[in-house]
């Protein structure tokens, strides 16, 4: 499931991250920010309005917003 | 020889409260410049050892890696490894960590134990970790780490003698050659994850007091009207809560105006000293308030952790323009000064964004333009109330911040579309967890920024009050003739020439003469237009009116609404300019926003004179 498509507050897992669909300087600060496969994640937060973007989402023990289009990039799996 | 004083380098993520304990360890005595060559903020200061020896601190800017992404991670890399000319390599680190953000943050910690300087850890923010339910072993932290750990709360003032103390010995140990280490990303990263889960004695689920408010501040129809309501407040108080303080500090002037008067004779000194520096440096300084105030809330936004928050809610808007929520922050901090809010933009990843958010920078409402904002609103709009705590002139200021708003997302849709030719914006960033900010810190940073301002009302704003005096003052107009003083001046020749180009858009020979020295920054129309009137002055009762009712007197309405519209868009302040040019690395840029914001101010003011006129005001 991409990480766009996660319900709110179900812990989940990385399983893959597409490189190749992100800009580099996304990538790279997606990477420093540690995003990788294997590590635990959790969507809190949509946007505003009708929009419902950006997210904001738990990795690791850390809090970080991400447009829906980068999250897309993002393969997770849900921890049962 | 006698021994250098060593020099101790703070570095870490940001958000790890670097810049708490570097206040914390220094104290008040920060000196605040640019590394050379680059406009990144180099922040040093002193501290001491046990022994009373002092060592020199340096606070560099906050980063993820070695591999900078920004301006600013490229500063700290080159500082670290010691390739930035013009300063010296630390003898030491303290790395500055989260202890509840150890998983994310060990990775850039053991790529900066790699390079070989004595470091030490500071495990910083224990409290928070601790109310978060998160119990950590700073020893079996030490032990995997091979360096000294300590557990600090700078806010608190906790940890920091063993720090100095782990510091000292560290330095004295001989020095590690570092050998190069290639260890991929993606092992660093297993590695520090490994060591992270390792140190955790326990883990509760604590109170989770960022995830509670969270779901408030970020609500997605709520955490809308929170921001909005937070900005109309900060706007409110900017008016509300100066009143008591600039009443003080105009009678202050008063006093000391009346004190010149009786003690020397009417001649050319005492005009100085009246209709020069009191009028002009004086109807500047009592702004201060104000910006002191706005100031305030800035900080204090930023030190919650709240500011990144206004950052997300505003990402889609911003995101209609072409910009992103990264570019909100340096946009909310123009509305202070353009000068902080552009230098902000280095964070930004996407060159194309940074451009266009540092082209519309200065139409944010700064703080310079609050003194002419206040006086034309205080001259021309009634204090009438509108509404339970609203008052008109508020309002009307709040309109002329919305104006400016406006216009800066019309100007950075066209230039996204037009003139960068940016495909699409960006947004990825940390959000910190809540924290109450800590009075020490906020008042360290409103006094950094009262002395800047003062700084330069002593200066530039003193130096374009004199000169203009001396304009205005020379030539002497013939006794008992029919021109005016200020119409027989240099200046008021000068204005003779420029008065024909702005008479379209609804501007007097005053106010053609006013903005000529506000170029050099826009709060100098102020104190130019003081001390224009001042000097007109037929005798010493109109002189001692104030500027509000001398301007009310004389202006139309159309007029005034018209300089309030041009002041919302004209690029008056070299410093600005100046900042534009060395950021953007050439004159190109600067020339650019220049000619189109005085386009913007000339068409804005022209349609809002003809506008009113055709009401009949």
């Amino acid at each position: 499931m991409q990480l766009d498509q996660l319900p709110l507050n179900r812990v989940a897992t990385i399983s893959a991250i597409d490189w190749a669909a992100l800009p580099e300087h996304e990538g790279h600060r997606l990477r420093s920010l540690g995003f990788e496969p294997g590590v635990v994640i959790e969507a809190l937060h949509k946007g505003i309005l009708f929009w419902r973007d950006p997210l904001s989402v738990r990795v690791g023990r850390m809090t970080v917003a991400l447009r829906r289009k980068v999250a897309a990039a993002i393969d997770c799996e849900i921890v049962p | 020889m006698t021994e250098m004083t060593p020099l101790v380098a703070l570095v870490g993520n940001p958000n790890a409260g670097k810049s708490a304990l570097f206040n914390a360890l220094t104290g008040a005595r920060q000196k605040i410049a640019n590394y050379p060559g680059v406009t990144v903020e180099r922040k040093s200061g002193r501290a001491t050892f046990a022994d009373g020896r002092s060592v020199e601190m340096i606070d560099l800017p906050g980063a993820y890696s070695l591999d900078p992404d920004s301006l600013d991670e490229a500063v700290t890399r080159d500082v670290v490894l010691g390739r930035f000319d013009g300063q010296r390599r630390p003898d030491g680190l303290v790395i500055v960590l989260d202890a509840g953000n150890l998983d994310n943050h060990l990775r850039f910690a053991l790529e900066l134990i790699e390079q070989g300087l004595p470091t030490v850890v500071a495990l910083n923010m224990v409290d928070l970790a601790e109310r978060d339910g998160l119990m950590l072993s700073a020893e079996k932290l030490s032990a995997e780490l091979g360096v000294p750990v300590i557990e600090t709360v700078a806010v608190r003032k906790r940890g920091l003698d063993p720090l100095m103390a782990a510091v000292e010995t560290e330095l004295k140990k001989p020095r590690k050659v570092a050998e190069p280490v290639a260890i991929s990303f993606g092992m660093q990263n297993a590695r520090a994850r490994h060591i992270a889960k390792s140190v955790i004695l326990s883990e509760t689920t604590g109170r989770q007091w960022t995830r509670r408010l969270d779901s408030v501040l970020l609500h997605p129809v709520g955490g809308v009207f929170i921001l909005l309501a937070l900005l109309f407040l900060m706007f409110q108080a900017v008016y509300s809560w100066s009143e008591a303080p600039i009443g003080l500090i105009e009678s202050g002037f008063a006093l000391l105006t009346d004190g010149i008067n009786a003690n020397l004779p009417d001649g050319l000194l005492r005009s100085f000293l009246t209709d020069g520096v009191i009028a002009g440096v004086g109807s500047v300084i009592v702004f201060l308030p104000q910006i002191l105030i706005l100031f305030l809330f800035i900080l204090l936004l930023e030190a919650s952790g709240y500011m990144t928050r206004a950052a997300f809610v505003m990402d889609r808007i911003m995101a209609a323009v072409g910009l992103s929520g990264h570019s909100f922050i340096p946009l909310l901090s123009s509305f202070a000064c353009a000068i902080p809010g552009i230098m902000a933009t280095r964070s930004i990843m996407d060159q194309k964004e940074r451009l266009a958010t540092i082209l519309i920078a200065p139409l944010m409402t700064c703080s310079a333009r609050l003194p002419v904002y206040t006086v034309i609103i205080g001259a021309f709009i009634p204090a009438r109330s509108v509404g339970p705590g609203v008052g008109l002139q508020g309002l009307v200021l709040f309109g002329l911040y919305i104006a400016g708003i406006l216009g800066a997302m019309l100007a950075a849709s066209v230039i996204q579309r037009f003139v960068t030719k940016s495909s699409s914006s960006s947004f990825l960033i940390e959000m910190p967890r809540y924290q109450l900010p800590r009075v020490r810190d906020i008042a360290l940073g409103l006094w950094q920024r009262a002395w800047v301002f003062l700084r330069r009302a002593g200066t530039i704003i003193f130096a374009a009050t004199i000169i203009l005096w001396a304009l205005l003052s020379f030539p002497k107009a013939p006794e008992g003739g029919e021109t005016s003083q200020v119409e027989y001046s240099i200046a008021g020749r000068i204005a003779d020439g420029l008065e024909p180009i702005v008479r379209p858009i609804g501007f007097n020979h005053d106010i053609a003469l006013a903005l000529i020295p506000a170029m050099a920054a826009r709060e100098v129309a102020v104190s130019a237009l003081g001390t224009v009137y001042a000097i007109d002055a037929k005798d010493e009762e109109q002189a001692a009116q104030s500027l509000g009712p001398q301007l009310a007197a004389k202006w139309s309405l159309a007029t005034a609404l018209a300089f309030l519209a041009w002041f919302v868009f004209a690029p008056q302040c070299i410093s600005t300019i100046a900042v534009t040019r060395r950021e953007t690395n050439g004159w190109k840029w600067p020339i650019f926003m220049v000619t189109y914001l005085f386009a913007l101010a000339y068409v804005a003011a022209g349609i809002t004179y003809w506008t009113a006129r055709s009401f009949g005001l």
